[in-house]
């Protein structure tokens, strides 16, 4: 990192500290939770646009499989759920692998004449067959105790086993997905990925045995005991004799938070470190190298595409982790959050802020966004309060400016991207050896 | 003075000089050549002379009037047309669509002109409501000079109008090609063939590594024997 | 007679809505497939572009009701209409000569442009947003139906009932005739036929005089009208919300892809292949199906293939589908490399 990074990090770390000082600490600290997830985000799309040149506008998707992982992770599982209609969700998905078997089977041993219509037929064959055992078990389990459960559940495992299975959740769909997008031309890739986020979005919204849909799953286990509990605790009821009452509660919550910053920062530092070393390897050579010139790297005997779903693995990868943190710092799942402007467009301003190809870039350009995108919301409705300020207090046009202040974030962000675009387009922390490699 | 006179060009791509100090003329009426090895810079010196290419040194004058610095899309109306080697006809327009937008600067009637091209390439009449896209190859390089002969140019760059096609149509074409020069127009044309397009050139430029090795009249290039002997193969 | 019950039925439910929808996707796919064919890169910001030039209309409607404008039967919309497409073509043009323009004269990646196209999607989703709020926004005015079910029943005696909403026919219409009008442009008129030649070979038509910067705005004046109508008779039809212009980029894009970049013709198709397909795999045949047997054979199933909710999933599936089977679209359009 140059000294000009070292000082953008100074400065960022400033601000939070400023933040806690002037606004508060539960404030500060919630920011520089959430900017940690956003630069883990950053990160992986780093490694996919910076490493590889591959345009990925599904991270929404990603991150919300790894939210899912979560959520099946942490929750109980609902017995009697699992008793109406376990069975039958789990044969359609034993048939539906069998269908993917079969099709894969005929693809290979089926003449070349035949093949499309073969796999048409199969394809259609395995889908009403799989609906034969899906549909009466989704209605089983959704008719269980709807208001409460009405789904399977999760496996009541520690929600922090996620933290790793959303990441490996996240690449298994990344490389299915890569098999059939991957070697499109960038911005078909772009679009091919945007859709397929929004079908993994769908089935999250839409797949009530599953995920509740849009009646959300609410109150996932912490990582870190929740406040309640804590203060029920006798030693916090000794130490709160001792200090008072308030004093000591806002120092537990400030001290959970703390647990949840170090574990995530543990989290960031080991995917940057790898990162960062795989960066500096001859494989990270190779992928920029392919980046540059896909066509002279293919020529000298490089397997592009294979090379392509790596990154595009280990970046989704990446991302899955990310969503896996996301969803256990909120505590809860809910599908309708996910929108592409918040989970997709906005960690790619970051990428593109900070500078791709440059991993520093890429965790500042979280941070920064982060904290702007957060912090806009109230001095957006500041300012435009003090704007209105001679308006009466029922001054339509005062009211219609305060309460739209909120959505200038959007316009900020793309005065943002369309600033750094034109005028630093390699971002604040350049990629290093750009020319010389 | 030259029609055309492109004197000292130096110029190429990032740093690496392609032509140096290269000169080409061509007299109206006339057919210019320039022939040479691949890689000599053949194309490069077409493309500096349209401005495609920026030159480093040296000057460019049309009828006297220095033009080095004007994009291509100026030179148009100053009677310059260009016949690039690839991708030269509008592949998913008509024959005679290709045409009109030949005449795309053009205010005045375009009808005598384009009667003038059918007449030149009577085959292009019978298929002027196909797409050029489906025509075959040396139909498609009729079109390509047809469409630049639309803007009616004074003088006309053809770069390698001949690649690709069948022996019978190269002829066939090169006598056309005679043909329009014979109404007054200056022709510059760089050409694979060496042999054949010296044959109908009437002055000859032969370049090696971007630099004028040989300049003289076709017949006298032909007649040549290092020029018979390292470019024409013997 | 069940038969005719039965189609009356389909016409309803099927035929009627997605010839509307398709129409309305039409609009939307030639704007983008004339960037895609003129700039050569995936215009993100069309959706936001199309909502703009709605809101505008809107907001004129509004204005125009305030004054006690109104040409009823027709909705007010349809006067407004001028007002959201300048407005569109304004955003357009401003859009070009502050943030594309730069980019193509430096003859920049289609990846810079579709990035510089996020960031001005951000930035007229914002300014959407704070200009006419989040909310859902009725501003249908007009008579309702051309013909209700019960007339249609009263009329003709079936037991099945087609309506037919006025906003439907007005969307074809208003479709039709704009579709007319671009192709008569495109195939009769010199600036028409510049763009298809800059679209088809752009050296070449640089070659022969032909002005980027004109067939360039001339492309995002089209564009912008055609958005901005689109995304108002779409508004008409349903209803106008702005988070739903970034969903209907996908079904747009689809159809895009699927006719062929840079072929209108193919749009147009592909908009209507994209929009029956949603509608038919989302449909639940059973009453059709019942309506054509005896009275007692209907069948448990509903005859569904997928639930509603992944109507845009179809559209998805159809794009992924065209670029692994015939990447090029229906009718050749430029090759998609791979």
């Amino acid at each position: 990192m140059t000294s000009r990074g070292a000082l953008y990090f100074a400065i960022m770390a400033v601000v939070l500290i400023g933040t806690g000082i002037f606004q508060s600490w539960n404030v500060a600290f919630g920011i520089l939770m959430m900017c940690m997830i956003s630069a883990i985000m950053a990160l992986g799309v780093n490694i996919q646009w910076g490493y590889g040149g591959l345009l990925n506008f599904g991270v929404m998707g990603f991150t919300a499989l790894g939210g899912l992982t979560a959520m099946l992770v942490s929750y109980p599982p609902v017995p009697e759920a699992w008793a109406a209609g376990g069975s039958g969700i789990m044969l359609s998905l034993l048939l539906l692998l069998a269908t993917v078997a079969a099709v894969m089977v005929a693809r290979r041993k089926v003449p070349a004449q035949y093949k499309t219509l073969t796999t048409v037929v199969l394809i259609i064959a395995g889908f009403f067959l799989i609906r034969v055992f899906y549909l009466p078990a989704v209605d089983r389990i959704e008719a269980v105790n709807p208001g409460e459960t009405g789904f399977l559940g999760g496996l009541g495992l520690p929600i922090i086993i996620s933290w790793v299975l959303g990441g490996l959740v996240a690449a298994g769909a990344a490389w299915l997905i890569g098999k059939v997008a991957l070697g499109l031309r960038a911005d078909y890739l772009a679009i091919a990925t945007l859709g397929i986020a929004e079908i993994i979005i769908a089935i999250l919204k839409y797949e009530d045995w599953l995920t509740r849909g849009v009646k959300n799953v609410t109150g996932l286990p912490r990582p870190a005991p929740p406040q309640t509990e804590v203060m029920l605790a006798h030693w916090f009821v000794s130490i709160n004799d001792f200090f008072g009452m308030d004093e000591t509660r806002a120092a537990i919550a400030l001290a959970l938070k703390v647990i949840y910053v170090v574990l995530f920062l543990i989290v960031l530092v080991t995917i940057f470190w790898f990162s960062e070393r795989a960066l500096k390897s001859p494989w990270g050579r190779m992928m920029r190298a392919i980046r540059d010139n896909r066509d002279a790297a293919a020529a000298m005997g490089k397997n592009v595409t294979h090379r392509h779903l790596q990154v595009f693995v280990l970046g989704c990868a990446v991302v899955g982790v990310a969503g896996a943190m996301l969803t256990t710092l909120d505590g809860q799942l809910t599908p309708t959050t996910y929108i592409p402007l918040r989970y997709t467009f906005l960690i790619w301003v970051m990428v593109i802020l900070g500078g791709s190809g440059n991993n520093w870039g890429a965790v500042l350009g979280g941070f920064i966004i982060w904290f702007v995108w957060v912090q806009s919301e109230p001095f957006g409705h500041w300012f435009m309060a003090n704007v209105t300020m001679a308006m009466s207090e029922d001054n339509w046009l005062r009211n219609h400016l305060i309460s739209g202040a909120v959505y200038m974030r959007y316009v900020l962000m793309g005065l943002i991207l369309l600033t750094v675009l034109r005028f630093a387009p390699s971002g604040l922390i350049p990629e290093r050896s750009k020319h010389s490699s | 003075m030259s029609y055309l006179a492109a004197t000292h060009m130096t110029c190429g791509y990032g740093g690496a000089n392609i032509i140096e100090d290269c000169s080409i003329t061509v007299e109206r009426g006339e057919v210019a050549v320039v022939v040479g090895p691949n890689g000599a810079g053949k194309s490069t010196a077409m493309k500096a002379i349209f401005g495609m290419l920026n030159l480093t040194e040296g000057s460019v004058l049309l009828d006297g009037q220095d033009i080095t610095h004007l994009p291509p899309q100026d030179r148009v109306p100053k009677g310059m047309a260009m016949v690039p080697q690839n991708r030269n006809v509008f592949v998913l327009m008509t024959v005679q669509e290709n045409l009109e937008m030949g005449a795309f600067i053009r205010e005045d009637n375009i009808a005598p002109t384009m009667e003038q091209v059918y007449e030149l390439f009577p085959v292009l009449y019978e298929k002027r409501y196909q797409l050029a896209g489906e025509l075959s190859g040396g139909q498609r390089q009729q079109v390509a000079v047809g469409r630049a002969l639309m803007t009616q140019p004074k003088l006309l760059m053809l770069d390698e109008p001949t690649a690709g096609v069948s022996p019978i149509v190269m002829d066939d074409l090169f006598d056309r090609i005679i043909e329009v020069a014979r109404t007054g127009i200056a022709i510059l044309m760089v050409e694979q063939n060496a042999r054949q397009a010296l044959e109908i050139a009437d002055q000859g430029f032969v370049l090696v590594q971007g630099q004028n090795r040989f300049t003289d009249t076709g017949e006298a290039l032909l007649a040549n024997a290092e020029v018979r002997r390292s470019f024409l193969g013997g | 007679m069940d038969i005719l019950n039965a189609f009356a039925m389909f016409a309803n439910f099927v035929l009627i809505p997605a010839t509307a929808y398709g129409a309305q996707l039409a609009l939307g796919a030639l704007g983008v497939t004339l960037i895609f064919g003129i700039l050569r890169f995936a215009n993100f910001a069309h959706g936001e572009l199309m909502s703009f030039g709605a809101m505008a209309t809107i907001l004129a409607t509004w204005g125009l009701q305030g004054m006690g404008v109104s040409i009823h039967p027709l909705p007010t919309a349809l006067l407004a209409l001028p007002v959201g497409i300048l407005a569109a073509i304004t955003v357009a043009l401003l859009s070009d000569r502050f943030v594309y323009r730069f980019y193509r004269h430096n003859r920049a990646s289609p990846i810079t442009f579709a990035m510089a196209s996020i960031g001005l999607m951000f930035l007229l989703a914002g300014l959407i947003r704070f200009i006419i709020g989040p909310q859902h926004q009725h501003f249908a005015d007009g008579e309702r139906f051309l013909i209700s079910a019960f007339e249609f029943r009263e009329l003709t005696g079936l037991s099945q009932g087609i309506a037919i909403r006025q906003t439907q026919v007005i969307t074809f219409v208003v479709a039709l005739v704009v579709m007319a009008a671009l192709f008569w442009f495109l195939q009769k008129t010199k600036s028409g036929k510049a763009m298809r030649a800059y679209s088809d070979n752009e050296d070449l038509s640089l070659l022969s005089g032909i002005n980027p910067d004109r067939v360039v705005m001339i492309a995002w004046m089209i564009t912008a009208a055609l958005a901005a109508t689109a995304a108002t008779l779409y508004g008409l039809d349903k209803v106008y919300q702005p988070f739903i212009f970034l969903q209907m980029l996908l079904p747009i894009f689809a159809a895009t892809i699927l006719g062929g970049i840079g072929q209108p013709v193919g749009a147009i198709l592909g908009a209507f292949v994209v929009a029956y397909s949603e509608v038919m795999v989302t449909y639940a045949f059973r009453q059709v199906v019942g309506l054509l047997g005896p009275a007692d054979w209907v069948p448990d199933s509903m005859l569904q293939l997928m639930s509603t909710n992944y109507k845009f999933a179809v559209s998805f599936i159809i794009l992924v589908v065209v670029l692994l089977v015939r990447p090029t679209g229906i009718i050749r359009g430029k090759v998609i490399e791979r």
